[in-house]
């Protein structure tokens, strides 16, 4: 008989809770149970960063983390960096107006690996930046226009422009 | 006008909110879940599949085996098809084989209520297997003594042409010639899109309906039907958004075989979500391919005579098969004009995973080969690579008699300026010429050719639908695909400027539905924009024309004096507006006596192609000890004639370039000798490149309006991947005068090609 | 979906032990990075778990009374990275686990998870190796700790006991004050990617800098386990700091490891990067400490 676990857990600041195989990673966990499609699976081993969310304000790739882990925790994923009232953040803005979508299906674990580096408050070196952001791979972009936003998103938090 | 102005992607705000659906996010969390087993043998007959452990398997629904499956065999490449039996694809495929020829081969497979039983059912089954002898290697497996991989192809030749301009022997009886007798070698490498193939299938109302990740819906229910053996008109193939595809998903993959485990298990649902390991083994990759190429030269870099032999190596099953060294071969005599030219490529089935479509389609293996070569008799004779092929580069003018296309433009000049001056290349070329110390640095370039789309070789059509809705826009249908690279919102730009709309006014449907959508073969061969242009262009002046009747009749203008601009109709001579669209658009549907459905839809046939050029500039920084190459910088130049939406071309750009660098420096599958196994099938160990891996990609362009198209506009998609790899060899060339043969160069190749000329 | 055939979650580190001896067969799990992708390959498929990421109380640095260094098995290695006491002591440290795969893997992954692994190619394991760091292992009676080399007893097996965990890695005061270290991890690309060759130095040098006190170097992926290149060490102390002396140290190494053929790198090119970092880290680690070539 398969194994149950109830957890609880805020997703985009909702607390919700739910009775969660043990066997299931935070992918399936946040794909099935609570429709958060824009975590992507892209390997299912922790190699392509699709599936990428924030757990505690850190980057995680879902998909070698245990659901049941994630009780207690608050998880982020893109689907709540919009605002209230429909607005875009900076970080989704400056993905559109740089280019930096394409195929759109690494753009989500991407965006939230940006939202760790921007709130981090601190500078970075485009070098920095491009560590920062190599746990995705992306086969459309290059990675060019990728960085453009998020440098510039960057320097417009830091008042540099 | 919209065309040419760089308005953002019409999907960009879905994409960035994460709200765009992709096949697996439309699949109903009911459907049973189907995985495959695949052969541990790379060539042989399974004699027996023991599947009853498996069965006893709490959870299992079905499992099929390849002694169950209908002996319809069928194509998948995803060419348009021939109504002319002698020009068809290979019918060599079956849902299931139980012939195998290569390791990883489709033996049976298994619905189950999840993935977990049904990868347990997988590990439950027993095969049996009658091995027999195989061959991984193109050249060998031609040989007498090679393994037979398919009955009726004598010495696993799949296809072998030959094209001869003058007279070779003749010509190199001149005296004085220098010969440069090289052979240059490309790895098998995977398009690496981040979505796997997924697909999920189910009978509605006795059809089957298939969606899928795919760039060709139309061409996937031609090939469902003829491998099911039903009417291609029961099928219904739905492609929504997709994550990426850069040609393999330009084949028809696992669409039959989810479609008939749906009609196994009553026509339930069924999902069939490919692995990356899979990915990697069980669905297509790029050609490697080796080239020779001899060519005699005079002391002034004249080229006299040229001969090439390419050996292409298609892996199991023909899939795209002799297209791809036939395209290669075909820019050899066309790139480099010689009056004596012999040429000869064969396509050589071989136990290795098949080789299909992927971005560049031939050129990119052809243009290391071809480009590689320039640079070295540039060396040979003490000329600069730039001098070299200015001398022997196809003219302005010059017009392949096969396809008609024509050169119009210096454009090959034109990029290389641009190249040239970004890089400082005459400047960098003399700095670097006499380094002795372990760190050295080089320049390199190289130039390409493309063919935009496939015409004289195969059908080209596309068809487009507009309909006109009540506030004044519109509505656009083509079955042409957005896979990524932005497509759609290049069709909605020239939609509206066609129409006289602004682009908010058009709505494309991404979506393509076959029941809905217009015939049209997909995303491929770098055509989208230029044969969609075609008939967008038509479709647009046939609904203006109708919407204008109906103007007429509400007016009592003569429809010739009006036209639309801006969404309103105006009046040609003094442009005062008589109307808006939309005004007309409520009329039209609503008018108690005259209610017309304003609607337009055609086919453009397109009997025409053009040549799309350019050039990449490249620097690098070699560690020779460490036996690694780092790119510092790099240029691609391109004319693809008028560019539709710049930000989007350079995004374009972009990408082919870092498809280049991996093919360059780092990109290979690794196949064991003993077994035929591939041992490198995931994104650990295959090395796409990082974030880290790359300096600053510069792009830039060179406008020439193509005469031949509707918008001015060619080949992009593909050209980026093109000349990037000769570039950086040619670049490692000038850093240390290693002159290197085979791509990727990894520290394996460069530490084996560094001791043995003697530098460490 | 993992195929898991049951999870335990330990809720202390003696609960853990407790799940361990009522559960023979089952896996302990840490960050899960490389289990559970074992577990999707099929390889660990159907297995019991025990799971004790969520133990809390085996996270963080801290420097023990006597100086030593004790960083808690599941500290994260961007936490080990960040940390101001290896910042300021074991730099070398935080830096070789910042080359893990990507900051995800950094995030998830453990130093005791890396460590337990067994694996020769693991980033952390070749300078713990050159600070002879000692692991504390936790059972249902005593705690022991061991040296790193001891630790390791073959590609894949460690020296971990039935009712046993891994609690810490400590680094003794002796082993690291004086000391300055690189790390080097050559790997095929910048990114992603698992190390082909890695190499750790670190050094001593006399007040004047002029001479090598004491040198230790230790490689990951030259040999089944990581390993130190004692030859080249016994090599080097006591003779001046000179770029002869540096080139002749990164050829005595090959006296000591043992490098194999694979698909992954041919033991020619082991060999000579091994080499070649030997020179390139311990030229780093003399310029760290002030001392010139």
């Amino acid at each position: 008989m398969a194994q149950y676990k109830l957890v609880r857990c805020t997703i985009n600041g909702k607390e919700v809770e739910q009775m969660v195989d043990v066997r299931a990673s935070l992918t399936d966990m946040l794909r099935n149970d609570y429709r958060m499609t824009s975590v992507k699976k892209g390997c299912e081993v922790g190699e392509c960063g699709a599936c990428n969310v924030l757990i505690d304000g850190e980057c995680f790739n879902s998909c070698i983390y245990l659901a049941v882990w994630a009780d207690g925790k608050h998880i982020r994923t893109l689907e709540g960096l919009m605002g209230e009232n429909g607005e875009l953040s900076d970080i989704q803005q400056a993905f559109i107006d740089e280019t930096a979508v394409q195929c759109g299906f690494c753009t989500p674990g991407v965006i939230m690996s940006a939202v760790e580096i921007l709130e981090s408050g601190r500078d970075y070196t485009d070098d920095e930046l491009r560590k920062l952001l190599s746990g995705h791979l992306c086969r459309c972009t290059g990675y060019e226009n990728i960085l453009k936003a998020v440098r510039k998103t960057l320097d417009k938090r830091l008042g540099k422009i | 006008m919209v065309v040419g102005k760089s308005i953002p992607r019409l999907d960009a705000f879905d994409k960035v909110t994460g709200r765009t659906k992709y096949t697996d996010d439309l699949c109903d969390k009911s459907a049973y879940v189907a995985k495959i087993l695949h052969s541990t043998i790379a060539h042989g007959k399974v004699k027996s599949i023991d599947i009853s452990k498996a069965q006893e398997i709490d959870g299992v629904v079905k499992i099929v085996t390849c002694f169950d499956v209908p002996k319809n065999y069928f194509p998948t490449a995803g060419h348009p098809w021939s109504t002319d039996e002698s020009h068809q694809d290979v019918a060599d495929r079956l849902l299931l084989t139980d012939t195998v020829r290569f390791y990883g081969d489709d033996i049976a497979a298994v619905v189950a209520q999840n993935e977990v039983v049904a990868s347990k059912a997988l590990s439950a089954m027993k095969v049996e297997y009658e091995e027999y002898p195989f061959v991984l290697d193109a050249i060998e497996a031609m040989s007498d003594t090679a393994p037979l991989i398919h009955e009726n192809f004598k010495n696993n030749i799949l296809g072998h042409s030959r094209q001869s301009v003058g007279n070779f022997e003749e010509a190199i009886k001149e005296e004085g010639l220098i010969k440069f007798d090289n052979w240059y070698d490309t790895p098998t490498v995977q398009h690496c899109h981040i979505e796997n193939h997924i697909c999920y299938a189910s009978e509605e109302n006795g059809r089957i309906t298939v969606v899928t990740s795919t760039q060709i819906p139309h061409i996937v229910r031609r090939v469902v039907g003829q491998a099911l053996g039903i009417d291609w008109g029961k099928i219904r193939v739905v492609k929504p958004y997709i994550g990426g595809g850069f040609g393999n998903k330009q084949d028809v993959l696992y669409e039959p075989l989810c479609a008939y485990l749906s009609t196994v298990v009553g026509g339930r649902l069924v999902k069939l979500d490919s692995s990356r390991e899979e990915t990697f083994v069980t669905q297509r990759v790029r050609h490697a391919i080796k080239s020779h190429i001899i060519t005699y030269a005079r002391k002034d870099g004249t080229f006299v005579a040229r001969k090439l032999e390419m050996f292409s190596n298609q892996g199991a099953y023909a899939s795209h098969g002799h297209s791809i060294a036939a395209k290669g071969m075909g820019c050899f005599r066309q790139l480099y004009p010689c009056p004596n030219v012999e040429a000869e490529c064969y396509t050589v089935f071989t136990n290795r995973p098949v080789a299909g479509a992927m971005r560049g389609y031939g050129i990119p293996q052809a243009m290391f080969a071809v480009e590689s070569q320039i640079d070295d008799i540039a060396k040979g004779l003490g000329m600069t690579p730039l001098e070299i092929r200015q001398k022997n580069l196809m003219p302005v003018g010059y017009k392949d008699d096969f396809s008609k296309n024509v050169n119009y433009f210096d454009s090959f000049n034109q990029c290389i300026e641009k190249g040239k001056a970004y890089i400082e290349y005459d400047k960098k070329l003399d700095e670097y010429k006499n380094q002795s110390g372990n760190i050295r640095r080089g320049v390199g370039m190289a130039v390409f050719w493309y063919n935009t789309a496939v015409w004289p070789i195969s059908l080209e059509s596309s068809s487009s639908r507009m309909v006109l809705n009540q506030d004044g826009s519109i509505q656009l249908q083509l079955g042409e695909t957005e896979i990524g690279q932005g497509a759609d919102t290049a069709f909605a730009q020239m939609a509206a400027d066609a129409v006289g709309l602004s682009v908010d006014k058009v709505n494309v449907i991404s979506c393509q539905d076959t029941d809905v959508t217009p015939f049209g073969t997909g995303a491929y061969a770098s055509r989208q924009t230029y044969v969609g242009g075609l008939t967008i262009k038509q479709t647009g002046e046939l609904l203006k024309g109708r919407i204008l009747s109906y103007a007429q009749k509400l007016s009592e203008i003569d429809a010739e004096k009006l036209d639309i601009v801006d969404n309103n109709i105006i009046k040609k001579d003094d442009n005062t507006v008589v109307m808006s669209v939309a005004q007309l658009a409520l009329t039209a549907l609503y008018s108690l006596t005259d209610s017309e459905h304003i609607t337009a839809e055609s086919t453009y046939q397109i009997k025409s192609n053009a040549y799309s050029f350019g050039c990449c500039f490249a620097e690098v920084e070699v560690d020779i000890r460490a036996c690694k190459v780092k790119l510092l910088d790099i240029i691609n130049v391109h004319d693809c004639g008028k560019l539709i939406n710049p930000a989007l071309a350079e995004a374009q750009v972009h990408g082919g370039m870092s498809m280049g660098i991996g093919y360059a420096l780092s990109e290979q599958e690794i196949f064991d000798e003993k077994t035929g196994k591939t041992l490198n099938n995931n994104l650990l160990d295959y090395k796409l490149s990082t974030f880290m891996d790359h300096p600053h990609l510069e792009a830039q362009f060179v406008e020439n309006a193509e005469p031949t198209s509707a918008f001015g506009t060619k080949a992009l998609g593909e050209p980026p991947a093109c000349p990037v790899a000769p570039a950086i060899r040619n670049a490692v060339l000038h850093a240390t005068g290693v002159a290197i043969n085979r791509v990727p160069l990894t520290p394996h190749v460069l530490f084996e090609e560094f001791t043995n000329s003697g530098l460490i | 979906m993992y195929d898991i055939k049951a999870l335990y979650e330990a809720e202390s580190v003696e609960d853990a032990i407790k799940l361990r001896l009522e559960h023979p067969d089952a896996q302990i799990l840490a960050g899960g990075s490389d289990v559970l992708v074992q577990i999707r390959e099929g390889k660990r498929a159907g297995k019991e778990l025990i799971s004790i990421y969520m133990l809390d109380e085996l996270r963080g640095v801290s420097l023990d009374s006597d100086g030593a260094i004790r960083i808690g098995s599941l500290t994260s290695f961007s936490h080990i990275t960040k940390n101001e006491i290896i910042k300021k002591y074991i730099n070398v440290l935080g830096e070789a686990v910042d080359m893990v795969g990507s900051p995800q893997i950094r995030n998830i992954g453990t130093i005791g998870g890396n460590t337990c692994n067994g694996v020769t190619s693991a980033d952390s394991a070749s300078t713990l190796y050159a600070f002879d760091a000692l692991i504390e292992l936790t059972g249902s009676n005593k705690k022991r700790v061991i040296p790193i080399p001891d630790f390791y007893i073959w590609a894949g097996k460690v020296d971990i006991k039935p009712d046993e965990i891994q609690t810490a890695i400590i680094i003794p005061k002796e082993k690291y004050e004086g000391y300055h270290g690189h790390y080097i991890k050559y790997a095929m690309r910048n990114a992603l990617d698992i190390t082909t060759t890695g190499c750790s130095v670190n050094v001593k040098l006399s007040e004047d800098k002029k001479t090598f006190i004491d040198v230790r170097i230790a490689y990951g992926v030259a040999g089944p386990v990581p390993m130190r290149a004692k030859t080249a060490e016994n090599f080097i102390k006591g003779k001046e700091v000179s770029e002869e002396v540096a080139l002749q140290f990164s050829k005595e190494v090959l006296d000591d490891i043992k490098p194999r053929d694979s698909w992954r790198a041919s033991k020619a090119l082991r060999q000579h990067i091994a080499c070649e970092l030997a020179y390139r880290a311990l030229k780093e680690a003399v310029k760290l400490s002030g001392g010139e070539m």
